[in-house]
């Protein structure tokens, strides 16, 4: 990916910021604009508050080019406390099982970056929660 | 079952072995394919060319191959494109094919399956292969094909708790089925034991649980019934349902990730087409790059309750002898993986069966039989229904 297609998603990448649907008030994450629970048109904008728990998780062995350096490292798909799916990586996990409903909550860590001496990507990525809720 | 002029039927199959083909470039397997395959059909001349492919643009560098083949293959000048919809390219091109054909705009199709793969290194491959994912949300977090299989798989053991080994069924049967497939990648069978104590691919996901994806291709000629010269070899196999469906590209974006809806959609679709239900169906040609989507298929046609789809591979059911084979010729698992082609497989290896020329992977009496392959993990996926009518 482009620098500019980074910067186009600045807000989702570093607040997880999604939408409402003013219809239904259905909380969307990623954006989408259409709102996938009633059809109707949904632009505002909602920040999501970034708690959420493991619904499924993984380890990655074998990686893409561009991730390889990071092997192993943890992908999980996150159950947000609004209610919609997210496709993230986990860490700071250290010795801490990770299970099916581990409370996880959302940080700002690199995710990779473009070649040896290109653009560094940031975004979210989720950790254990510090604080039990 | 008289013979009907507008049904669109197998003319013609042909296939080359998938596997390591150092040897041979893109276009000269997709040249073996079709050669096969328009011999096969008596040397009919196909007035339109569909070809699947997903990875050729980024491992080959190659896009553009409608008129790359068509000209290759000596077809020049005749219609020719491309259909991309990940693991699901050639169940889709057959559906255009299809299409086509029953339009009445032609009446003489080739569709081909082709993969080139083994020329790169697998990190370049992984990379290509997470281009079907969603690149702003689930790429850009280090996740593949692989990653996505090994989360449903994990989810799957939460939601319905069968034992830790329960699919290994599936590999086990794909790979007594290759045993004797002369053409299969992988021609030896595996214990239990073995899948037990294979390494880890991406927990739980094994190396047993993955197919492998390596160089392919397959050709069909399909034409309509009236196009066809009278005294044909084999029986007649007619296409007698065929769907497209789509869900959302990004596992997260699907309100329930373990219900492959485009699978069961186009599955009830072409079924209701062909006026049948999943009981009439003698063998299955599923789409098992990972031996969780084995089990999610089986579900999603309706040959297991949802859950259920690993208890089909505990006793039999799913052998050659079974109430609904599958892979029976290895399927992805051991016939090989060829990606975007394998849609064309299940349809050339699935025509073997109708026809009764499946040798010692002939499934007794089959009569109809039922292709499915998944784009995307499921986000695409095209059933179609064959029927023997003579």
């Amino acid at each position: 990916m482009e620098t500019s297609q980074h910067w186009r998603l600045r807000k989702q990448r570093y607040a997880l910021v999604g939408e409402v649907c003013p219809h239904c008030e259905s909380k969307i994450f990623p954006p989408r604009d259409i709102c996938p629970d009633c059809g109707e048109d949904a632009r505002e904008m909602y920040q999501f508050s970034g708690r959420g728990e493991v619904y499924s998780h993984t380890t990655v062995y074998q990686a893409p080019s561009g991730h390889a350096e990071n092997v192993p490292y943890p992908v999980a798909i996150v159950r947000l406390e609004e209610g919609p799916l997210v496709t993230a990586q986990l860490t700071d996990v250290g010795d801490q099982p990770i299970e099916i409903g581990t409370p996880v909550e959302m940080v700002t860590r690199k995710l990779g970056a473009d070649g040896e001496r290109g653009m560094l990507v940031y975004g979210y990525k989720f950790r254990p929660a510090l604080v039990e809720r | 079952m008289t013979k009907k002029p507008d049904a669109v039927v197998v003319a013609g199959v042909g296939m080359m072995p998938v596997g390591e083909h150092w040897d041979l470039s893109l276009r000269q397997l997709a040249l073996e394919a079709i050669s096969a395959a328009r011999l096969d059909s008596g040397g009919l001349r196909p007035q339109a060319l569909y070809v699947a492919n997903m990875l050729s643009p980024a491992l080959s560098g190659q896009s553009h191959l409608g008129p790359l083949l068509a000209d290759f293959a000596g077809m020049r000048g005749v219609e020719a494109s491309t259909i991309e919809a990940s693991g699901a390219s050639g169940g889709v091109a057959v559906r255009q094919a299809y299409l086509a054909l029953m339009s009445g705009a032609i009446d003489v199709a080739l569709v081909l399956g082709v993969e080139k793969v083994t020329d790169k290194g697998s990190s370049q491959v992984q990379a290509a292969l997470a281009t079907a994912t969603d690149a702003e949300y689930e790429a850009v977090q280090g996740v593949t094909p692989s990653t996505q299989a090994a989360l449903l798989m994990q989810r799957y053991f939460y939601e319905y708790g069968p034992p830790e080994d329960s699919l290994a069924g599936f590999s086990i049967t794909a790979h007594l089925n290759a045993v004797t497939n002369p053409d299969a990648m992988f021609r030896k069978a595996i214990r239990r034991e073995q899948y037990a104590s294979a390494p880890i691919v991406s927990e739980p996901l094994n190396t047993f649980d993955v197919a492998p994806l390596a160089d392919g291709a397959a050709a069909l000629v399909l034409a309509r019934a009236a196009a066809l010269p009278d005294g044909q070899e084999y029986p007649q196999v007619e296409i007698v349902g065929s769907a497209t469906a789509t869900s959302a590209l990004a596992l997260h974006d699907r309100p329930d990730p373990l219900d492959l809806t485009a699978a069961a959609q186009s599955a009830q679709t072409a079924l209701m087409q062909a006026e049948l239900s999943p009981e009439d169906i003698g063998l299955f040609e599923l789409h098992d790059s990972f031996s969780i989507f084995a089990a999610l298929s089986l579900e999603a046609a309706g040959f297991a309750e949802r859950g259920k789809g690993w208890k089909l591979a505990q006793n039999g059911d799913i052998s050659l002898t079974g109430h609904i084979p599958i892979g029976t010729f290895g399927g992805s698992k051991a016939r090989g993986d060829p990606g975007g082609a394998t849609g064309i497989y299940q349809l050339v290896e699935a025509s073997r069966q109708l026809q009764g020329r499946a040798n010692e992977n002939q499934v007794p009496d089959a009569a109809t039989a039922m292709t499915q392959c998944l784009g995307g993990s499921g986000a695409t996926a095209s059933t179609h229904i064959l029927r023997r009518v003579t």
